[in-house]
């Protein structure tokens, strides 16, 4: 690098580097905080959009960087490709975007440790080795895993769990040899073969491991996806001796790794179980053979009836109805429930959805105040004195089984108790069963009456039959 | 990466680990999906890290690894606090209009 700068002009430079980083540090702490309730949550973002602002024009300061072509021009390609999406998504596309986002942020940390190894010929001391390895490791396996988690949201490939035999076994040697590699490039540094070796490996990991996984698992993927991309950007700053890198990576690693723990206890399973016990495959959906009596169709004019002439409905919104894009008919249904003067509430358990949240935020889209919206335990006490719950494209949430039959594949699993509601109602798209392939007992409860069809189609219709009752 | 550097970069990550346990712990499941894109938005600070790469001029490939790391993080950090702005505006209390019925969350 010429020495173009006078040294007080490179103290003054630096400083005002560190010290950008340390108020957007500060800045992601501060918003992260407001997102404890909406009402400070919008604002706590702004500091941290600021914050973001600071850091990237103090970098834009570092003496290291000789042309700005490369930088500006990926920086304006970036902001359009990200502007686009988060305009444009819809909410429902929510779990799609975020894989993707997890794509994209862990692969530009694999990238920068594969650079910062290359640029040295793999001459690195052993704690950068270390460091560049956990960042390459976890970047890599997170891109991948991450990608598979957005095709089988999207669709594009099925959402069921992919299982062979030796399966566990494989993909645990692969990862085995993955760090065996990383071990003796600490010891013995300098291979670029053996580095791209794990690199690879590493990818191709992140691609075994997210395909035993049923689409009914993914919030728990999703946050553990998340934690890991955080993670790979914290060990990016190890690599770069860089605090704000640090600090915001540890803050999204630790975030990821909460809400997976949360997702895995709102399922009653354990960690291990959701990542290599293939829930939703085959060999679990062949047990739970045998049938109590009949699911009962009701007519459409009946259940009008029964929720315009109720005291209180509870909804119960399960992916179903994310993807018949129900959601602003449900608030309809709701209004016109509300108008007549019955209490409207809605009972939403952490694991609806493909991710953690992804209920509320539907149901927010489609303008329902959040002070409506109850989570599990708050709402579990009030099914009692429900008149109707209404259950919509929601299955495991809702089953019985859980807390009542002890040999079932989700006993012990918290479930919203809809059936302890005086009556249920259970809109289905057709007979079949649940993404688990668990058969559900509410169905065939006296309570309960099913109506058939595309949620959002009968959910209009039953705002125009309640109108008229 | 000398140990006293390696040392002082551990204590600022464990005293972050703690920081963002306690933080986030508070933030209720209701901004679970604001949450995740927000932490994304703001680990896209790797940006930082991929810009000095991009410009630095090391080697053609670091430049081409760079300028790629700054496209994938860009897109993050704009899209995340896009989206999550979005997302927040949409979170509403009860109109003032209606019977105060139901506290919050």
């Amino acid at each position: 690098m010429p020495p173009l700068l006078s040294s007080s002009e490179t103290t003054v430079r630096t400083y005002f580097i560190e010290l950008s980083y340390l108020l957007a540090s500060i800045l992601f702490i501060l918003g992260l905080k407001g997102l404890s309730h909406p009402e400070t949550a919008k604002r706590g973002m702004h500091l941290a959009e600021f914050g973001m602002l600071m850091a990237i024009v103090g970098t834009l300061m570092h003496l290291e960087i000789i042309t700005y072509t490369w930088i500006i021009l990926g920086l304006v390609l970036g902001s359009l490709v990200g502007l686009a999406m988060g305009l444009w998504v819809p909410m429902t596309a929510m779990p799609q975007r975020t894989a993707l986002s997890h794509a994209f942020g862990a692969f530009a940390a694999a990238l920068v440790g594969i650079s910062e190894f290359y640029r040295h010929g793999g001459h690195v001391d052993k704690v950068t080795m270390g460091a560049i390895g956990f960042e390459v490791m976890l970047g890599a396996l997170t891109t991948t895993g991450s990608l598979l988690a957005f095709a089988k949201l999207q669709g594009l490939v099925r959402g069921t769990p992919l299982t062979y035999k030796g399966q566990n076994i494989f993909n645990m040697a692969l990862l085995a040899t993955t760090i065996g590699i990383f071990v003796y490039l600490i010891i013995v540094p300098g291979s670029l073969p053996l580095f791209f070796a794990m690199a690879g490996l590493a990818f191709l990991f992140g691609i075994l491991l997210v395909m035993p996984i049923g689409a009914a698992d993914m919030p728990v993927v999703m946050s553990l996806l998340n934690s890991y991309a955080g993670l790979a950007s914290a060990a990016t700053g190890f690599v770069l001796s860089n605090k704000v890198l640090i600090i915001a990576g540890t803050l999204d690693g630790f975030s990821g790794f909460i809400l997976s723990v949360l997702m895995c206890r709102a399922m009653n399973r354990s960690m291990t179980n959701v990542l290599f016990g293939a829930f939703g495959s085959a060999a679990i959906s062949g047990k739970a053979g045998e049938q109590q009596g009949e699911m009962r169709e009701v007519g459409l004019d009946d259940i009008a009836v029964q929720l315009a002439y109720a005291n209180k409905v509870v909804f119960v919104p399960g992916y179903g109805m994310a993807t018949a894009q129900a959601q602003h008919a449900v608030r309809e249904l709701a209004d016109t429930l509300e108008k007549r003067g019955v209490t409207v509430k809605y009972g939403i358990h952490p694991v609806a959805g493909r991710m953690p949240g992804h209920m509320n935020v539907l149901l927010a889209e489609a303008n329902v105040p959040y002070s409506s919206l109850y989570e599990l335990e708050q709402i579990n006490p009030e099914f009692p004195t429900t008149d109707v719950a209404v259950v919509i494209g929601a299955n495991d949430v809702v089953n019985p089984d859980a807390r009542d039959n002890p040999g079932s594949p989700i006993a012990g699993m918290p479930i919203l108790e809809v059936d302890r509601a005086k009556s249920v109602v259970v809109l289905k798209r057709g007979q079949g069963k649940g993404f688990s392939g668990l058969e559900n007992p509410l169905f065939f409860k006296d309570v309960t009456g099913m109506l058939y069809g595309d949620a959002k189609e009968t959910l209009t219709r039953l705002v125009q039959a309640v109108q008229q009752a | 990466m000398s140990a006293e550097t390696l040392i002082s970069a551990l204590y600022v990550f464990a005293l972050a680990a703690f920081l963002g346990y306690l933080v986030i712990s508070r933030v209720p499941p209701l901004l679970h999906t604001p949450l995740m894109s927000a932490t994304n938005a703001i680990s896209g600070i790797s940006l930082v890290g991929s810009i000095v790469t991009a410009g630095a001029d090391y080697n053609t490939v670091s430049t081409i690894l760079g300028f790629t790391a700054v496209f994938c993080s860009a897109t993050n950090v704009v899209g995340g606090f896009v989206i999550t702005d979005r997302m927040l505006r949409m979170f509403k209390r009860k109109p003032a209009g209606q019977k105060a019925e139901g506290k919050k969350q």
